[in-house]
């Protein structure tokens, strides 16, 4: 944003409200923090990056979000981005799945399949992951709502086919927090909600150690209206909420910290992006360092998944929306993340096509083979304005989580709407910053085109017929497994809810047991009930 | 000017079944708001007969849905039927979001009195709302 000063002169405020300068030398760095934070990839406080090779060891995994349909579609998708070179999966979930109902649900009607994969019960992931090499190929589950039951799914599907649950990777969205503020797949009210992340982070560090069972989400916060600043240091407040829940219980921090991970956006100021990434890896360091006394280096390491950013992308001139995509991309590799998914160019318009998931595969590979993403760590660091954004971001990030703390912590803001009413509001004013073109938006407030000029996008089609063979498939499920059994187990999901225990090892029996996500969701709202959002603007 | 109080026109902004992104929504709810009407915002996951329940309990002059997860076809035929059954079926109704044009006629033959895209300005959808709406007691 451009601000006028009284004498004429311009002023130009990032995002985050820090001013940019028309050059930078030494001395901005000097006076904003030194180069005190800056240090070496792999050692603390990771400014650089978490690891000393970065990219020369491992690119970034290229995980694009796919998934409609029923479990054989989206085996399918799986297997065409596998072979065009994806080295993860994003699993896209349909939202009744997200929701925690089963697919003959009357509240699923019109929804089964169709923004996601349609997942009921242990014999979908079966169909889902089947011939995938779970060890070659990493697997990450978009689930928050209906996470416990989604995670316990992938790992009891994993442990029949053979793999070693202490040696198994993966990852789950899992993050419940956000939902409450963008997304919105919530289902039980926020205590009990968090109780459940904490469960599965603990489940996790006992059973799975190398599974990531949180990947903490800015992305969505920052979808919703806040700023970069305030992305990253909400994610930092809500990971915190999950480490002392899980702190609580006894868990000590260097047993399960390294394993939270994070989803950060990229759309913005390349400058600024790339500026929030560096800081917050050094924040979230001394955080864990400092604040939680943990004494392995590891359990500060910023693990990430970025390059989204579908707030950025338009409904206007899709195509652009391609090259938009592809700087993102590019900040992301600046940035250092681990994994990348980009948000495809028709992302306005439908979930992605084969075309369009493949031109966003193509655009990371262009990165890391043909224009040396991968050769030099961290190639932006010591640029003076580089380096002093950076100490204005994380100055700016400690300002942001002070301010959470006076207001009584990020539930409680959570809880009562107040966090939800501040990004929306901020959304509103950027909407009207565009509208009145105060925000530039190429394509959308600037150079626009006639209608007749504007580029179709092809359509992910949706079929009933897919829904049919979903319902069919879990009817039969229904008819083939022990009911006795499935009714045990869930009688005994609720009571271990209702007793405060570690609901996972009865999530996993009733897992193995064929109960469906709509009866354990139904098993814990009955002790944890349903969350009721406060309007509040 | 009749002697009837003047009162400002009352819109139910909805959000049907199970879609979750709630920026839009929230964003027109609160242009509505500053453009002066009364607006009512009711949260997300609603299904068609809260939303027509709601209307008809706050006597509102228009319906408007927010819809970005696909479902706005199967959701309004069976909003439809209700607002029929309610006597609603004269109120304004609007739907916004990720709205494919190919969508358009389709939902505009369902009884949809305005259908409002991405990229559309929000001054756009306040102006359609005060050409069109009934509401009696502003209009005397």
């Amino acid at each position: 944003m451009i601000e006028i000063n009284p004498d004429g002169t311009k002023r130009i405020l990032n995002e985050s409200g820090i001013e940019v300068r028309p050059v930078y030398t030494a001395a901005d760095v000097e006076e904003t923090g030194g180069f005190d934070f800056v240090g070496e990839p792999g050692q603390y406080p990771f400014t650089r990056g978490i690891h000393s090779e970065m990219y020369r060891k491992r690119p970034w995994t290229m995980r694009q979000y796919a998934g409609f349909g029923n479990p054989v579609d989206t085996n399918k998708r799986f297997k065409y981005l596998i072979e065009n070179g994806q080295t993860g999966l994003n699993v896209a979930f349909d939202l009744a799945t997200q929701t925690g109902l089963d697919s003959d649900d009357v509240m699923a009607e019109g929804e089964v399949g169709r923004v996601g994969m349609a997942v009921d019960s242990l014999r979908d992931f079966e169909i889902a992951f089947d011939g995938i090499d779970l060890e070659e190929i990493t697997v990450s589950l978009t689930i928050n709502g209906s996470a416990a039951i989604l995670i316990a799914m992938y790992l009891a599907m994993a442990e029949k086919r053979g793999y070693d649950l202490k040696k198994l990777r993966g990852t789950a969205q899992n993050d419940i927090l956000k939902e409450f503020v963008g997304r919105g797949t919530w289902i039980f009210p926020v205590d009990p909600s968090v109780k459940l992340v904490g469960d599965t982070i603990e489940y996790c560090a006992e059973h799975a150690p190398k599974y990531s069972p949180v990947s903490v989400c800015g992305y969505h916060i920052r979808e919703s209206g806040c700023n970069p600043a305030e992305e990253m240091a909400y994610a930092f407040c809500i990971a915190k909420a999950y480490a002392d829940n899980v702190i609580k219980r006894g868990v000590p921090i260097d047993e399960f910290a390294n394993r939270l991970s994070y989803n950060i956006n990229s759309f913005g100021n390349i400058f600024e992006q790339v500026c929030k990434y560096r800081a917050g890896r050094s924040l979230w360091a001394k955080i864990i360092k400092e604040d939680y006394e943990a004494k392995d280096p590891k359990s500060g390491w910023l693990r990430m998944i970025a390059g989204g950013g579908g707030g950025g992308l338009t409904f206007e001139q899709p195509e652009v929306n391609i090259m938009r995509g592809a700087y993102y991309a590019l900040i992301s590799a600046f940035a250092g993340t681990q994994t990348m998914a980009l948000c495809s160019f028709d992302e306005a318009y439908t979930i992605p096509t084969e075309y369009s998931a493949r031109i966003s595969l193509r655009t990371m590979q262009l990165l890391q083979e043909e224009m040396g993403l991968c050769e030099t760590i961290d190639p932006l660091a010591g640029s003076y304005y580089v380096e002093t954004m950076t100490n204005q971001m994380r100055t700016r990030m400690e300002e942001i989580m002070a301010e959470v703390e006076e207001e009584g912590g990020i539930i409680e803001m959570i809880k009562d709407g107040r966090l939800q009413a501040k990004v929306s509001s901020q959304a509103y004013d950027m909407t009207r910053n565009i509208e009145s073109g105060d925000f530039p938006k190429v394509g959308v407030n600037r150079y626009r085109v006639d209608k007749e000029d504007e580029q179709e996008v092809e359509f992910h089609e949706y079929s009933e017929e897919d829904t049919r063979l979903q319902t069919d498939s879990l009817a039969k499920v229904r008819a083939n497994r022990d009911g006795k059994e499935v009714t045990r187990c869930l009688e005994q999901l609720s009571a271990d809810a209702k007793a405060d225990k570690n609901v996972m090892p009865a999530i996993m029996a009733a897992v193995k047991a064929y109960a469906t996500v709509g009866e354990m969701t139904n098993a814990l709202t009955e002790v944890y009930g349903h969350y009721e959002e406060p309007i509040l603007f | 000017m009749s002697g009837e109080e003047k009162r400002p026109i009352k819109v139910l902004i909805g959000k049907p079944g199970l879609d979750g992104h709630d920026v839009g929504g929230k964003v027109v709810t609160r242009a509505l708001m500053d453009a002066g009407f009364d607006v009512i915002y009711t949260g997300l996951r609603k299904s068609p007969s809260e939303i027509a329940q709601r209307a008809l309990d706050e006597n509102v002059d228009v319906i408007g849905l927010s819809s970005l997860a696909g479902a706005h076809i199967p959701f309004s035929k069976k909003l439809k039927g209700l607002l029929d059954q309610y006597g609603l079926s004269d109120k304004l109704w609007i739907i916004g979001g990720c709205i494919p044009e190919r969508d358009h006629a389709e939902l505009k033959s369902i009884g949809i009195d305005g259908v409002f895209a991405g990229g559309t300005k929000l001054d756009e959808i306040v102006d359609f709302i005060n050409a069109n709406v009934k509401n009696e007691k502003e209009a005397s």
